[in-house]
Order: structure tokens, then sequence, then C-alpha cells
């Protein structure tokens, strides 16, 4: 259903502009990454993305999305994973029966993906009991059960250690690899350096450039861009 | 205080030799409580849950007015039910004033709003942490709804003890509504309020043990279970 166009999008609280008139083009292929400092408004422009905000102004447009339920070909993982109060595997077969699979359908998939992020052992055990490392991957097992074409993530290891981050990001690849559209968020350099392809930046609610992962950090056509990573990265 | 010591004995005996008159009224009472508690529940429930994840107008005073009415005086619910069912009443066709289902109605009205404003707040906690990943996962508000519910199960289970408890402990509705007839509709609050007018210690005082006993038992499982709940599944 990508690409994804994003015509002069824009959001606001009572008057204050957080996301303020961003055109972007997203194309199918290339991890794309939204990086910018907190209260850029990143969280924000994805969540308008996925729906789960209505923009004040402009329009979230899927271009190859013809005849089907747009809502149903995505799905998000959230930076603070949110557990239903029930096994690891049940949280995964609520996803899928939601999207109209049948019980069994549901734990055979459930199951599959569960191996894929290393938790077939921990199945059968209360999702919420499981390690803030452990639930982020089930999360994203979560998510990708479900098959989506675009994946997005909003800071998904920045409550994680670095060990618990570095499987999510594998995870991440193996995702994409599959053939899902990765677009994600991070303030983090290092990060958008492993994960990404390409670069949206975002200060201030604006978009200051959308450009291949290489070219960002070589020579950043924005101040912003070139202060943040100076800042980020001092010893450069 | 010799009379006091020899009350206590004597009620003592009573709880301990499981006096059927005694064993009748407690009978009785759970009987009408827990239908009550049962009734509420089913109405309560779904009616908190709505309130909390759904926006409407008049939503804000609809929540202050259920929180209001979580202190109703338990006469005052007595009354109107008394003037419901009365014979010149709207309902007096029923012919129920006196008997046990008025008292399960007054009771249940008594605790709907402590059931439902209760689990309107539990459920709308849970939305505001599950909103945003149950609509990502497409469920739409009834399903979410449901989902809530059955996440919150202790905490709910909690409410609808409090709200048996509260049923249970209450004494002005029954009066009222019940009549406090020897045998039909006497339960332990109003035969407390009865046998210590008329004098009469032991049984008051045997029932009062069994009542206090039995909200103590309430309390105890409910705190079992949201530990076993809280350890078990986090």
């Amino acid at each position: 259903m990508l690409p994804l166009e994003l015509d002069q999008l824009t959001f606001g609280v009572n008057g204050t502009p957080i996301i303020n008139g961003i055109s972007a083009k997203i194309e199918a292929g290339p991890r794309t990454i939204i990086l910018g400092p907190n209260g850029a408004g990143k969280s924000v422009l994805m969540r308008l993305c996925h729906g789960l905000l209505e923009p004040t102004a402009g329009r979230v447009i899927w271009h190859g999305a013809r005849n089907v339920d747009v809502h149903r070909r995505q799905a998000m993982v959230f930076q603070r994973p949110v557990m239903l109060r029930r096994s690891a595997l049940a949280n995964v077969v609520y996803g899928l029966k939601l999207a109209g699979k049948s019980s069994r359908e549901s734990e055979l998939r459930a199951m599959d993906v569960l191996e894929v992020v290393g938790l077939e052992k921990q199945a059968q055990r209360p999702a919420r009991v499981l390690s803030g490392g452990e639930q982020q991957r089930l999360a994203l097992a979560r998510a990708w059960a479900l098959g989506p074409d675009v994946l997005f993530l909003d800071e998904p290891t920045a409550n994680l250690d670095p060990a618990s981050a570095h499987d999510i990001e594998n995870i991440v690849n193996t995702i994409h690899a599959s053939g899902t559209k990765i677009i994600m968020t991070t303030h983090n350099l290092g990060q958008a350096r492993r994960l990404g392809d390409e670069i949206l930046f975002i200060s201030n609610g604006r978009l200051m450039e959308h450009t291949p992962i290489d070219r960002f950090f070589k020579e950043p056509a924005s101040v912003e861009a070139a202060a943040f990573i100076k800042g980020e990265l001092p010893w450069h | 205080m010799t009379g006091l010591g020899e009350a206590f004995a004597a009620a003592w005996a009573l709880v301990v030799g499981l006096d059927s008159g005694l064993a009748g009224i407690v009978l009785l009472s759970l009987q009408v409580s827990l239908s009550a508690a049962l009734i509420a529940t089913l109405i309560g429930l779904p009616l908190g849950a709505a309130i909390a994840v759904e926006r409407f107008p008049g939503r804000q005073v609809l929540i202050v007015m259920l929180n209001a009415l979580m202190g109703l005086p338990p006469v005052v619910v007595g009354l109107l039910i008394y003037l419901l069912l009365s014979r010149a009443g709207p309902l007096g066709s029923l012919g129920i004033l006196f008997t046990p289902q008025a008292m399960v109605i007054a009771q249940t009205v008594l605790i709907i709003p402590i059931i439902a404003a209760l689990s309107r707040q539990t459920i709308e906690d849970a939305w505001r942490e599950y909103s945003e990943q149950l609509r990502s996962l497409g469920a739409r508000r009834f399903r979410a709804g449901m989902t809530l519910i059955w996440d919150t199960r202790f905490s709910l289970l909690t409410i609808v003890l409090a709200g048996f408890g509260r049923a249970a402990a209450e004494v002005g509705a029954v009066m009222i509504v019940g009549g406090n007839i020897d045998g039909v509709t006497r339960v332990m609050t109003t035969t407390i309020a009865l046998e210590t007018s008329k004098g009469d210690l032991p049984l008051a005082l045997g029932l009062g043990i069994v009542l206090i006993t039995l909200v103590i038992v309430l309390n105890a499982l409910a705190a079992v279970i949201r530990e076993v709940a809280q350890r078990r599944y986090g």
C-alpha cells in the first residue's frame, strides 16, 4: 500500500502546532528512520501516520491502497509495551483474532513468531511478568504476527539495556528482510546509523531533511541537523 | 457488667450451637445480599465500562452523580423503593412489598452506584494505559471494553465484594421495604436493631459476631485475591 504520502500534514493542540506542514513521500523498501531531538514531534508524526491521531490539517495518503483495509495492513510497536494480563502466547493470539483469524490458525502463527523472537519457552508465562526486553520482543511478535505491510516502531529500545536493544534491532532487521516496510523513530544516532537506510530529520515539528543515511551523516543539509549530529556525537 | 458478660456467653452459645433461628436469619441475609450484589454487578459493571470508554455530552456530570450516589443513605433508598412498591405506587400491582424480593431490589439500587462508579474508575485507568495499543490492533469500542473488563477482573472482583459488604451491612433499606417480619424478611441487621431495642442482647450480639466475621472474611478474601493476582499476572 506504499508509497505513503504526507501532504502538508499538520497537528496542533489548542492552536499550538506540534507538527507543522510536513510533506514527504515514503517509498516501499528502505528502512526509514524518523530522527530528531526529544519534543520534536516524532511520536506524534508516527501516530498521525498510523491513524491514532487525526491531523488538524493536511492528509495522510496511502497511494498503493486500493480495495484494502489500510488499517489492517499496518502495525505499531510502542516505546512502552502494553501487555494484556494473559500469557505471552495469548497476547499474540489476541491481535490475530481481532484481525479475523481462527483460533487454531492464530495459535500456530503465534507460536511461529514467538520462536523467531526467541520467546517460545515463555509462551505460557503471563506477559506482565516477563522482563522489559522480553516484553518488547513480545510486542514485536504481536505486531509482526499480523503480517503488516508497514511496521511503525516508536523508540522501541528507549527503555532497554544495550543487550536487549541489540536483540530488538536484530528482530527489526529480520522483519525488514521478510519484506515489511520499517518506519521507526529514534533520537539515538548510533541506532539510526545501524538500522536506517534513509532519514527524516524532524525539528520543532518541521521536516528539516529527507535524505539517504550516508549523506545525512556526511553532509547534513540543515543547520539543525548539523547541530544535532554534533551535539549527540561531541567527539566528531 | 455481669449482664453484658452473660449476653456475650449466650451469644457465643447461639453462634457455636448453630441456633436454627439465628441460622435462618443469616441465610436469608446472605441470600438477599448475594442476589443484590449479583444483579447490581450485571447492571453496574457494563455501565461503568461504557462510561469509561465512551465520550458523550454530560459524561462528567454523570460521573459526579454516580460518585455522589455511592453515599446514598440506605433509608432514602428504602423509602423510594417503598413508594414504588406500595399498593398505590406504580409497581404496587406486583405485590412484593414486605418480601425478600423487595429487599433484593432495594439493596441492588443501593449498590449499583458503588459498583458502577468504582469499576468506571478502574476501567478508565486501564483504558488510558491500553487505548493506543488496542486501537492499533484494531479493537473497536465494545471489544476493547470487554478486554478491559477481563484484564481488570481481579480489581473488579474486589469492587463486587465491597458492594456485597455494603449490602449485607445496611439496615435502613431492608427495614423499610422488608418490614422485619419474623421468619419472612428478618435479616441480620434488622434483627440486631429490633432485639437491641427489646433488650434481648444475646441474639443481637450473636448476629453482630457473625456480621463482623463476615465483613472481615470478605476483606481478607479481597486482599488475598489482589495479592495472588499481582504475583501471578503482574
